[in-house]
C-alpha cells in the first residue's frame, strides 16, 4: 500500500556483533513515511536489536558493534559527524516496561522540550505538556494531578505517560520495543488505539511477541528469526499468504 | 499401617508409599528448622544483652563525671593584691597594632598577679583554721581556676575592687573522696587527701559550700595536667572536629567522583579491573598502615606539621575513601537502567542522563555511604598515634595546622591517667561524648536517606 510514502529510512546489510557474536546478519529494509510497520519473530531473533540500531540505543551496551548503514531521511545514522543526542530527538523510543521519570508528570513530558530548549517561555512548555498529553489521550485523566509523581500512576497510563513523553519532543519516528507486554488487555488496546492514531504525525516501528497486535495495527509487517530478515511484507499478505515457509510455522504458532 | 487401622475412612486415601517417605523426612526438616531459628534467635539475644551491658558500664561510669564537686566562694578582687595599672585605652594617634602590643604588656602583667592568695583569703572566711595548714589552703581550688579569675579581671578590669560569688572547681582527690571513688576506711598514707583536708572537705559539703555542679569545664577545657580537675575534651573535640572537615571535603567529592567515573563513564578492562580489586583491597588495609604513610610521606616528605588534624585528616581521607567509593557505586548500580535508558531515549547526553536521573535517585545511598564512612574515621585511632595526635595538648586548636588530639585518642590517654580513680569516670564520659557524636551522625544518615528516598 505504502510503496508510494517517501522512504523515511533505509537499512542496508545492517550487522550486529556482540563481542565476536554476530547477532544480525545482514538485515536490509526500508521503513516508509508514517507507516506503523511491527517486527516480529521468537525472542532473540535480533527484532529489537536491530529497532535500537536505529536511534543507536546499542551504544549504551558495552562490545557492541553496528556495520553496514541505517539512513534516515538518506544520513547515516552511524555517521561519525552525527550527534547521538540530535539522532535521539528526531527518533524516539518507548520501551518494554513503562519507564516514568521518577518525577511529576508535568516534569515528565517536560523534561525533553527542556533539555533540547523547545521552549522560551513557561507558557510554550505548559502548552506543549498539554498537547503531548492530548494527543497520547491521557489529558482528560491527569489534567488535575500534573504536580503528581508519574509513577502512581496505573502501568497502562504510566506507558502513554512515556509515549506522550516521547512525542513532547516532536519526533519523525517513534520506536516501540514491545510497548504492551506488560499491560493488561484493556490498556492495550488504548495503546493501540493510540498508534493508530500517532501515525498521522509520525512513523511508527513497534516491536510486539503478539502477532494478533501486529495484524491489528502495523501496515507492514517484518518476521524476524536467527537473525535474519525473513520476510517482509503488507501485514495483511504476510499473514493470510506468507511466501516463506518459515513465517507460515511461526505465525500458525508451529514454534516461537 | 496404624492410620488404616484405627481410622477406615481414610483407607482410601492411604498415605502412598512415596507421600510416607516425605512425611518420614518432614519431621527431620521441622527439627532441623526448629534448631536455627533457635540458634540465630539466641546469637541475637547474646549481642543485645552484650551491647546492653557495654552501655550499662560505660553510662554508669560515666554519667556522674558529667558533675563535678565545685566550692562556691565570695572572692574579693582585693585592689591591693591586684597591683595593675589601668588597661589600656588605643589612643588617637596610635596604630592598632602599638596599641595590640601594649595591651599585650598590660595582660602579661595581669598574669603575674598572685590570683591564688585571692583563693587563700575567700577560703580563710569558710575555714577557720586555715591559717596553719597553708599548704592544704592551696590545694582545696584546683590550681586551673586562678586562670579563670585572671581571665575575668583582663575582661572587665571594673570588677577590682568588687566581691563576686563564684563556682570554683575544687581540686580532683576531692572530688574523688566526695563521689565515694576511694575506699575512706583506708589508713591515711595511702589517702589522696590530707587528715586535715578530710575534715574540710566534709564540712564544707555539709555546708553546701562544696557541692555537685555540671561540669562545664569538661566541655570548655582542653586537656590538663597541671590541673586535672579542669582537663576537659574541647581540645579534642575541635581536633576531631577539624579532621571530618578535612574528611567531608576531601574524602566524600573525590570518592563520589570516582565512584561516578568508574561506574559509568569508565571502559571495562584490564585497567580499570585492576582499579577496582585495589579499591576493594584499599579498603581491607589495616588502619594503623595509613598511619604509616602519614607519617613517612605527609610529615616525612611534604613537611606538613606534626600532630595537626590536617595531617590527620588526610590520613582518614585516604582510608575513608575506599568506603565511599564502594558505597556510592553499589548505590548506583542498584538504580534500575530503565530510568537511564529513558533519559538516553529522550536525547539526553550520557552526563545528563546521569546527572539529572541517576544521580538525585542515589543521593540517599549516596549520603548514607559518605556518613557512615566519616563516623568510621571519626572513631578511628591507630592511623593518629604514628602522627603525633597523641601528644598531650593543652590549647584548644584555632585551625587545622595546630597541635591538637582527637576524641578516641583523648580516651586512649585518659584512659591511661596515673589518677586512676578520677579519670576513669572521665574517660567514659568521653566515650559517651564520642558514642553521642557517632549516634546523631547516624541519625543523620537515616534521617536524609528518609527524606531523599524516592519510589520509582
Amino acid at each position: 500500500m505504502t510503496n508510494t510514502a517517501p522512504v523515511k529510512i533505509r537499512a542496508k546489510d545492517v550487522k550486529v556483533f556482540y563481542g565476536d557474536n554476530e547477532a544480525l546478519h545482514g538485515i536490509s529494509m526500508d521503513v516508509y513515511q508514517n507507516e506503523v510497520i511491527s517486527f516480529i519473530g521468537p525472542s532473540g531473533c535480533g527484532k529489537s536489536t536491530f529497532l535500537r540500531c536505529m536511534n543507536r540505543m546499542n551504544d549504551t551496551i558495552e562490545n557492541c558493534r553496528v556495520t553496514g548503514s541505517i539512513a534516515l531521511d538518506g544520513r547515516d545514522v552511524y555517521e561519525p559527524s552525527l550527534d547521538v543526542v540530535q539522532l535521539r530527538a528526531q527518533v524516539g523510543m518507548v520501551f518494554q516496561k513503562p519507564n516514568p521519570f521518577p518525577k511529576s508528570i508535568y516534569e515528565n513530558i517536560a523534561y525533553g522540550p527542556r533539555l533540547h530548549g523547545l521552549a522560551e517561555r513557561k507558557a510554550d512548555l505548559d502548552d506543549i505538556v498539554e498537547s503531548s498529553l492530548r494527543r497520547a489521550g491521557l489529558w482528560n485523566e491527569v489534567k488535575d494531578r500534573l504536580d503528581q509523581p508519574g509513577t502512581g500512576l496505573s502501568g497502562g497510563q504510566q506507558q502513554r505517560l512515556c509515549i506522550a513523553r516521547s512525542i513532547a519532543v516532536s519526533p519523525e519516528v517513534i520506536l516501540m520495543d514491545e510497548p504492551c507486554s506488560a499491560l493488561d488487555p484493556i490498556a492495550t488496546s488504548i495503546i493501540e488505539e493510540l498508534i493508530d492514531e500517532l501515525k498521522q504525525n509520525f512513523t511508527i516501528v513497534i516491536v510486539t511477541h503478539n502477532m494478533q497486535q501486529a495484524a491489528r495495527v502495523s501496515d507492514r509487517t517484518a518476521f524476524f528469526h536467527l537473525g535474519n530478515l525473513i520476510e517482509i511484507g503488507n501485514t495483511n499478505d504476510v499473514f493470510t499468504n506468507p511466501q516463506q515457509k518459515r513465517t507460515e510455522d511461526y505465525i500458525t504458532g508451529r514454534y516461537g | 499401617m496404624t492410620i488404616i487401622a484405627e481410622n477406615p475412612i481414610k483407607s482410601v486415601a492411604a498415605p502412598s508409599q512415596v507421600q510416607q517417605k516425605v512425611i518420614a523426612s518432614l519431621r527431620k526438616r521441622h527439627r532441623k528448622e526448629k534448631l536455627f531459628r533457635s540458634l540465630g534467635l539466641g546469637a541475637v539475644l547474646i549481642s543485645l544483652a552484650l551491647v546492653a551491658l557495654l552501655f550499662i558500664n560505660i553510662f554508669a561510669k560515666g554519667i556522674p563525671a558529667f558533675w563535678q564537686s565545685a566550692i562556691t566562694l565570695d572572692i574579693y578582687f582585693d585592689p591591693k593584691i591586684i597591683n595593675i595599672p589601668q588597661k589600656p585605652l588605643q589612643q588617637a594617634d596610635e596604630s592598632d597594632n602599638d596599641f595590640r602590643q601594649r595591651d599585650l604588656a598590660w595582660q602579661n602583667q595581669v598574669g603575674f598577679v598572685n590570683f591564688n592568695r585571692l583563693i587563700a583569703d575567700s577560703l580563710q572566711k569558710v575555714l577557720p583554721d586555715a591559717a596553719q595548714h597553708r599548704r592544704d589552703l592551696g590545694r582545696v581550688v584546683t590550681s586551673g581556676e586562678r586562670f579563670a579569675l585572671r581571665d575575668m579581671v583582663v575582661a572587665d578590669p571594673s570588677v577590682i575592687g568588687q566581691t563576686h560569688t563564684l563556682h570554683l572547681l575544687t581540686d580532683a582527690n576531692i572530688d574523688v573522696w566526695l563521689k565515694g571513688n576511694i575506699d575512706r576506711s583506708l589508713p591515711d598514707n595511702q589517702q589522696q587527701l590530707s587528715p586535715k583536708m578530710r575534715e574540710w572537705v566534709q564540712s564544707l559539703s555539709e555546708q553546701g559550700i562544696i557541692q555537685n555542679r555540671f561540669s562545664l569545664a569538661l566541655f570548655m577545657n582542653a586537656d590538663s595536667r597541671s590541673s586535672l580537675a579542669s582537663a576537659g575534651l574541647a581540645g579534642a573535640f575541635m581536633g576531631s572536629f577539624y579532621m571530618m572537615l578535612v574528611v567531608i571535603v576531601l574524602a566524600v567529592p573525590m570518592g563520589v567522583a570516582a565512584a561516578i567515573y568508574l561506574e559509568e563513564f569508565a571502559p571495562r578492562n584490564r585497567l580499570t579491573d585492576l582499579v577496582e580489586v585495589n579499591i576493594n583491597n584499599l579498603a581491607a588495609v589495616p588502619s594503623i598502615v595509613f598511619g604509616l604513610l602519614g607519617a613517612s610521606v605527609l610529615i616525612g616528605w611534604f613537611n606538613l606539621p606534626m600532630s595537626a588534624p590536617i595531617v590527620g585528616g588526610l590520613v582518614l581521607s585516604l582510608m575513608t575513601l575506599p568506603t565511599v567509593i564502594i558505597a556510592t557505586r553499589s548505590t548506583l548500580k542498584a538504580i534500575p537502567p530503565s530510568i537511564r535508558q529513558a533519559a538516553l531515549g529522550l536525547g539526553a547526553s550520557k552526563m545528563q542522563a546521569i546527572f539529572h536521573h541517576v544521580l538525585p535517585l542515589a543521593i540517599p545511598g549516596i549520603l548514607t555511604g559518605a556518613i557512615l564512612g566519616v563516623a568510621q574515621a571519626l572513631g578511628e585511632t591507630a592511623p593518629l598515634l604514628l602522627i603525633g595526635m597523641k601528644s598531650f595538648v593543652a590549647s584548644v586548636p584555632a585551625s587545622p595546622f595546630d597541635q591538637a588530639t582527637a576524641l578516641p585518642v583523648q580516651i586512649y590517654l585518659w584512659q591511661g591517667n596515673e589518677l586512676r580513680n578520677f579519670f576513669e569516670a572521665r574517660t567514659s564520659a568521653a566515650i559517651i561524648v564520642l558514642l553521642m557524636m557517632m549516634i546523631s551522625l547516624n541519625g543523620i544518615a537515616i534521617w536524609l536517606r528518609k527524606k531523599y528516598e524516592k519510589r520509582w
